[in-house]
């Protein structure tokens, strides 16, 4: 009696259902014309990943001043050991380079609380970063009032590289707003040229802005006054970013419901106080994945400086390749570049996607 | 009585503080301010100008060039004017372009569907391409396989090659063109007349649909119709394509068509760039029909193949075209980074070389700009007509 009482242990599943096998016949070979994919696949695997592994790791130099102790097959990682300084700072004097660290340090310091929550005044902190800190930064890199001078012509590196691609986000955001808001409002003029704006720069490549900038620019000045290289590349990055910036935002003003405009006017607050107060807020949240692509964009796109002159992350390592002591190294000197690139790029767009799947709280409509 | 009625009609703003007072004293005001602002920049152009001695004005066009350009679609010498140098290097441009459009779509879609095979693997080296060339400049890319992997070609004479047929060395890719004069005028005939012909049996086809319920096995008999009659001429000419191969004489190949290693690296970069944007653009327009639509559609007992093409493929298109059109855009705009390398495009022969020469910056640079913004005026053009016409029509 007792024993018919018991139960009979469960039977674990067959093999075929969980498991790797099982994964492995889901996923890999579920088919015929499966499986010949996943051994077309293996293949290529194969012919690409062991020898690429094999020249970048196994069979590299790593160690070494000059391109004689790059004695094996493999990538010569020296060059990038030896030139690293100069691929971040440019030709920045050496004994000032804290001045550049210091002014990362600090903007870091500054944006970590932004991402934290229950941090209070952020409102006030991202002014401050927006308005006060720039001028810190120009004062620290630049110097000037009592400070020793460093030469823009001598910036550059992946400094450059930051020093543009934030300086352009921090002009663009502000111009960026005013021009969605006036694409959006009720008066004929003001749209107008909003609109002009915004589709003249989009439509232009950066090449051709940053060419305009270069060229036409010194001919808009009074004559005498002179601006250098890297002004006249931050003005045409502005004009640029400003209008990519601007549709980003006109994005997030489309998705306010418009409850929101007439529920603020109802409460009988004045134009300029309904968008601070009631609907800014809210488009500039839902507009900043938007944003962030629009300055991973930006961040990429830095790198046509070199074709007027600038000595940015690619273009100092484009003038370390044609280097006569170091000829031939291109490869090692590309994916170095790359990698920088993809890691800030990568980083980003996946907070892009995150803040996104984050801000997607379904009350769009 | 007299102060309730009072409350409810507060008086009128003052004229100052009406609303149409004051949107048009806004606009006023910046018009008036746009008007200083180019007043100001056009008196110090022109003085600047003056100053060094540019002459304003257009006539520059009708002088001699006098430098010669790599690569030219239509005939062109050092004794061509500016105007005729504006021409090639737009040329150009639109060459490059277009077959940048080409490959980057046709490798763009199978990445895209790749990155949504029920293959693990394929599905996962499909997303590592996407998310590692959307996120490295493409002026690093170019310069990638311009420098690190074109110029390190072999020469002429040892050239890898495909057969007696393709050649490539660091002169550029080598490729038989075939001759038009033989049978290969007739084949190009007959598969115009086909392509003509697929069309009309297409608008009878869908007439049909619609009026009978009847189906027609479209999509074979195009193919039958598109190889066959192009196959029929060519044997009906008798079999003789002639083909104009490259050969190799002296230190260099003759005949044939001539990729500039320029061109095949700005191709390859634009290329690898461009369709890993197209992925994911595919994807995501594939991705926003929801399953829902194929359940339905199986259950109302349609296959597989017709659950594709008549449920899936035309709601993912109305959410594909319009990203893709901004992505052929960009790849317009970026075909602009050919002047890093040489490629004689329109921003490097003429704004680089002429503007370099004339010093007509104004002229010269409103051009260029002109030229991209009327081709992205026409594909955002094109793109609202492609909009209006698709969007639901909601009851």
């Amino acid at each position: 009696m007792a024993t018919s009482e018991q139960m009979i242990p469960d039977r674990a599943p067959p093999i075929t259902q969980i498991g790797p096998i099982a994964w492995l016949r889901e996923n890999l070979f579920s088919g015929p014309l499966n499986t010949l994919l996943t051994i077309a696949a293996f293949y290529f695997l194969y012919l690409v990943i062991p020898p690429v592994f094999e020249w970048m790791f196994l069979d590299a130099n790593w160690q070494g001043t000059t391109r004689n102790d790059c004695t094996r097959d493999g990538a010569c990682w020296v060059f990038i050991i030896q030139r690293f300084e100069q691929f971040m700072y440019g030709f920045y004097p050496e004994d000032l380079r804290w001045r550049p660290n210091l002014a990362g340090i600090l903007l870091v310091l500054l944006i970590i609380p932004l991402f934290l929550k229950r941090v209070p005044y952020k409102g006030w902190l991202a002014l401050f970063i927006l308005l006060v800190y720039p001028v810190i930064a120009y004062f620290l890199l630049h110097g000037g009032a009592g400070i020793e001078e460093v030469d823009t012509s001598k910036w550059g590196g992946l400094m450059l590289t930051l020093v543009l691609s934030i300086f352009g986000i921090v002009a663009a955001l502000p111009i960026g707003i005013l021009l969605a808001l006036g694409r959006r409002s009720s008066m004929p003029i003001i749209r107008a040229v909003s609109t002009v704006y915004i589709e003249l720069w989009r439509g232009a490549p950066l090449i051709t802005i940053l060419f305009m900038s270069s060229v036409m620019l010194p001919l808009f000045l009074p004559e005498g006054m002179d601006i250098d290289k890297l002004a006249r590349a931050m003005v045409g990055i502005a004009l640029f970013q400003s209008a990519y910036v601007a549709e980003a935002v006109r994005g997030g003003l489309q998705a306010i419901p418009k409850g929101q405009y007439e529920a603020a006017s109802a409460m009988g607050l004045t134009y300029w106080q309904s968008m601070r107060l009631v609907i800014l807020p809210q488009a500039l949240k839902l507009s900043i994945p938007g944003m962030v692509n629009t300055f991973i964009e930006l961040f990429k796109d830095t790198s046509l400086v070199l074709i007027i002159g600038l000595f940015d992350l690619l273009s100092i390592i484009q003038q370390a390749n044609a280097d006569p002591n170091w000829l031939g190294f291109d490869t090692e000197g590309y994916i170095f570049a790359a990698l920088v690139y993809w890691i800030f790029c990568f980083g980003m767009s996946r907070y892009s996607l995150a803040l996104e799947r984050k801000l997607d709280t379904g009350h769009r409509n | 009585m007299n102060q309730a009625s009072n409350n409810n009609n507060p008086e009128k703003p003052s004229f100052f503080n009406s609303p149409q007072f004051r949107s048009i004293a806004a606009q006023a005001l910046l018009l008036a301010a746009m008007g200083v602002f180019f007043y100001f920049i056009i008196q110090n152009m022109l003085a600047n100008m003056e100053a060094r001695g540019i002459t304003t004005g257009f006539a520059f066009l009708h002088e001699k060039a006098g430098f010669g350009i790599l690569q030219t679609l239509i005939p062109y010498s050092e004794d061509s004017t500016y105007g005729r140098t504006f021409i090639v290097g737009l040329l150009n441009t639109l060459l490059v372009s277009g077959l940048g459009i080409v490959f980057a779509s046709i490798l763009g879609f199978i990445i895209g569907v790749a990155r949504l095979s029920k293959n693990w693997l394929v599905s996962h080296i499909a997303g590592v391409y996407i998310e590692t060339f959307r996120n490295i400049p493409l002026l690093l890319q170019i310069f990638f396989w311009y420098f690190a992997v074109i110029r390190p070609l072999p020469s002429p004479r040892q050239s890898l090659s495909i057969g007696d047929w393709i050649f490539l060395n660091v002169r550029g890719l080598y490729l038989p063109r075939p001759e038009l004069e033989s049978g290969f005028g007739w084949m190009l005939a007959a598969l115009a007349i086909a392509i003509v012909a697929v069309l009309l049996l297409r608008r009878w086809a869908i007439r049909r649909h619609y009026e009978t319920g009847k189906t027609f096995p479209l999509l074979l008999t195009s193919i039958v119709i598109l190889v066959g009659l192009p196959l029929l001429a060519y044997l009906a000419s008798g079999g003789t394509i002639a083909w104009d191969r490259p050969v190799l004489k002296g230190f260099n190949f003759q005949g044939g068509i001539t990729v500039i290693p320029e061109l095949l690296a700005l191709l390859i970069a634009l290329t690898i760039y461009t369709a890993a944007f197209i992925a994911e653009t595919v994807r995501a327009g594939i991705l926003s029909v929801s399953r829902g639509q194929t359940e339905a559609a199986l259950a109302l007992g349609l296959t597989q193949t017709q659950t594709l093409n008549m449920v899936i493929i035309p709601q993912a298109l109305r959410v594909i075209i319009p990203p893709l059109t901004s992505q052929y855009l960009n790849l317009v705009k970026n075909s602009s980074l050919a002047t890093a390398i040489g490629y004689p495009d329109l921003v490097s022969v003429f704004m680089g070389t002429t503007l370099n020469q004339t010093g007509q910056a104004v002229e010269i640079i409103s051009m260029t700009m002109g030229v991209y913004l009327t081709i992205s005026l026409l594909i955002s053009a094109f793109m609202n007509w492609y909009n209006h016409k698709m969007a639901l029509v909601e009851r």
